[in-house]
């Protein structure tokens, strides 16, 4: 496969050479050319007016080694634990991976590390049909070496066709050394993951160049198809009291780790636990102008029973902790009710709220990209508005 | 102690912007930097060499104007340069370029290799891990502090959700850094000397001895199906009006869908 410019249709109007992302098309008397850099990413064939760029057919030679696809069938979710307990993120897991796993007419498979059996039963009731446990306890604190050992293990013996785990420190750490261990393709961050209706492969949808654009990726010869998800991106399933599943006990491998965590310390900041939890959250960025501005955003938060978010500019300001940063950079949040204050809402802020349910946009500039996923846009002064709104709600509640 | 910090050259995304007509990146103008989280990882394998002696080679893979970007890494005080360029590497996904970067360290040997925790333009945070797995090495990511290093042995911090583990590993261990872990130098005038006689090391597939099936696209597990712009949901009601009207019209349309 390559990208190629039709010469006698390239009208030189440069518009693909501002698209691609690689710096691979340069202008030559001119008309376009794309040189070695190509990434293949095709963005240039959907920028061209002219449709003068297109993918030449022949297919890539693949590497040697193949491997029969139809031997991996069944979903396999990594269920990462927090002392002892199913993180939110392996619920959220268990929710897409239910609907998938129905799609493709498989099982639900989970791998659960340092719990025990009163918890794999909590995964079975979020939807698990098996869950692989290991209750070790010496797997309670995570550890790159066991961890990738046993989910490969788990993952040669049953051979799933999908494998997803949470984008924290703990998957975002050993799924990559599991994905090269198998010789298969990993997608980091998925925002949607769906089944190709032909192919039957998982159509992993993730942001690229910081969230200004989305790439749809494809695992089309190698298996697993192994993607990670971020907290809160995934909506949880469906909880059943009575269902059943399979429990299977894993043994701890006796080789020897080659790291070893010898404490784990706690600091309690509380706010990325709250950002992910809050109801209202009220977010300020360079139009809160300071510590000011974001004085009355907190007054307002405190309120509505909210927390304070910020987008990045605000945070490289120094103006707020980092803790508190929304975006791609930061936390992805989906509370009832989002308040941008001040925010004009770049990409990157953007993919890190835009699934809130509602969204309020407060700022003085009327062409501000916030407006564009905001529910209720209010054009006009943060320090006017969000005062008196503050003190209505108070009202309200008064009453 | 021989120590190997990867970086890459990125555009600076936070410079990217979207041409709201077409969809489409505007790069024009956009600079090109060192990652920023790369330049934690370089700043921690300076300090270290500092403390123990030996040497701090920066590597990188990427077109030839990456050069630039191994020089901006000697002008902070590394000592050796590499760049790994070739036209087979085009196209690589994460797990190709992991397989391409260690087949370089194994040329090259290293005690603890550095790493920036991800790349801004990928944001995988992937190529570490993978690049220690094919090595057949340890790796610890997240690192915001070094507590001890010796012999075969190191000790850091590694950030976590809710605050950080101690672990300690043997040697040699890749290691990927955040940004907490220290404050990067600025270039001294000794440096920018030594950036500009410097000779840049180049490697391509021939000289690290690389299997061509693990190599750029046809070595590449994922394929990018297709690039669009982020969806934006056009649900948007503008309340008009002084900002009393205003507020009391959110007020009311809050409590009509019982959101207050």
């Amino acid at each position: 496969m390559s990208i190629v410019v039709r010469i006698e249709k390239c009208s030189g109007c440069e518009t693909c050479l501002s698209s691609c992302p690689f710096d691979a098309i340069v202008m030559k008397e001119g008309k376009a050319f794309i040189n070695e850099y190509c990434n293949y990413c095709k963005t240039c064939i959907s920028v061209c007016p002219e449709g003068a760029i297109y993918e030449t057919e022949e297919s890539v030679q693949r590497s040697a080694f193949s491997i029969q696809l139809n031997d991996y069938k069944d979903v396999l979710v990594f269920a990462e634990q927090r002392e002892g307990k199913a993180a939110p993120v392996s619920i959220e897991l268990l929710g897409i991976g239910r609907r998938l796993a129905d799609e493709l007419g498989t099982k639900l498979l989970a791998v659960m590390l340092g719990a025990d059996e009163a918890e794999a039963k909590e995964l079975i009731k979020w939807g698990a049909d098996r869950v692989y446990l290991c209750s070790d306890s010496e797997l309670i604190k995570f550890n790159d070496d066991p961890y990738a050992d046993i989910l490969t293990r788990v993952i040669n013996e049953q051979k799933p066709s999908i494998v997803l785990a949470g984008a924290t420190p703990v998957g975002r750490s050993f799924i990559p050394r599991v994905a090269a261990r198998l010789r298969t393709g990993l997608t980091a961050d998925c925002t949607s993951l769906e089944i190709d209706k032909e192919t039957r492969n998982l159509l992993q949808v993730r942001p690229a160049f910081g969230g200004n654009i989305m790439a749809t990726i494809l695992c089309p010869d190698y298996r697993p198809q192994m993607a990670t998800v971020r907290p809160r991106v995934m909506k949880r399933g469906s909880y059943d009291e009575n269902r059943t599943g399979e429990i299977i006990n894993l043994q701890i491998n006796d080789a020897v780790s080659r790291t070893k965590v010898v404490d784990s310390v706690k600091e309690v900041s509380g706010i990325s636990v709250n950002l992910h939890e809050a109801e209202f959250i009220v977010a300020g960025g360079r139009g809160a102008a300071g510590e000011k501005g974001f004085k009355l955003l907190e007054e307002l938060a405190q309120e509505l029973g909210g927390v304070v978010g910020a987008s990045r500019a605000a945070v490289d300001e120094g103006w707020i902790s980092y803790s508190h940063q929304v975006g791609q950079t930061g936390k992805t949040v989906n509370p009832k009710i989002y308040i941008a204050c001040g925010i004009s809402g770049a990409v990157q802020h953007l993919v890190g709220m835009q699934s809130s349910d509602i969204i309020i946009a407060i700022n003085k500039n009327p062409e501000a990209p916030i407006f564009n996923v905001a529910t209720y846009g209010i054009v006009g002064d943060l320090f006017e508005i969000v005062p008196m709104l503050t003190r209505k709600i108070k009202e309200i509640k008064g009453i | 102690m021989n120590i190997i910090v990867c970086i890459k050259q990125v555009p600076d995304t936070a410079e990217i912007k979207i041409n709201p007509e077409t969809n489409t990146l505007m790069r024009e103008g956009v600079p090109s930097i060192i990652n920023p989280f790369d330049l934690h990882a370089l700043e921690a394998g300076i300090k270290i060499r500092e403390q123990l002696g030996g040497k701090v080679t920066v590597l990188t893979m990427g077109p030839p104007q990456a050069e630039t970007a191994l020089r901006d890494a000697i002008s902070m005080g590394a000592d050796e340069a590499v760049l790994l360029s070739d036209r087979a590497f085009a196209g690589s996904d994460t797990w190709a370029t992991s397989y391409t970067l260690s087949q370089a360290i194994k040329k090259l040997g290293a005690d603890i290799i550095f790493c920036g925790k991800q790349a801004i333009d990928g944001d995988t945070a992937q190529v570490g891990p993978e690049t220690a797995e094919f090595l057949g090495i340890p790796h610890i990511s997240y690192i915001r502090k070094v507590e001890e290093v010796k012999d075969n042995y190191i000790r850091v911090q590694r950030l976590m959700d809710e605050g950080y583990d101690i672990v300690e590993s043997s040697l040699p261990v890749l290691l990927t850094a955040v940004k907490e872990l220290n404050q990067p130098r600025m270039p001294s005038l000794k440096g920018k000397m030594a950036a500009k006689k410097a000779a840049i090391k180049k490697m391509g597939k021939a000289e690290i001895e690389a299997d061509e099936n693990n190599l750029g696209l046809k070595g590449s597990p994922t394929q990018v199906k297709n690039i669009f712009a982020p969806q934006i949901k056009a649900e948007r009601k503008i309340i008009e009006g002084t900002p009393e009207e205003q507020v009391n019209a959110l007020i009311t349309e809050l409590r009509n869908i019982k959101c207050l």
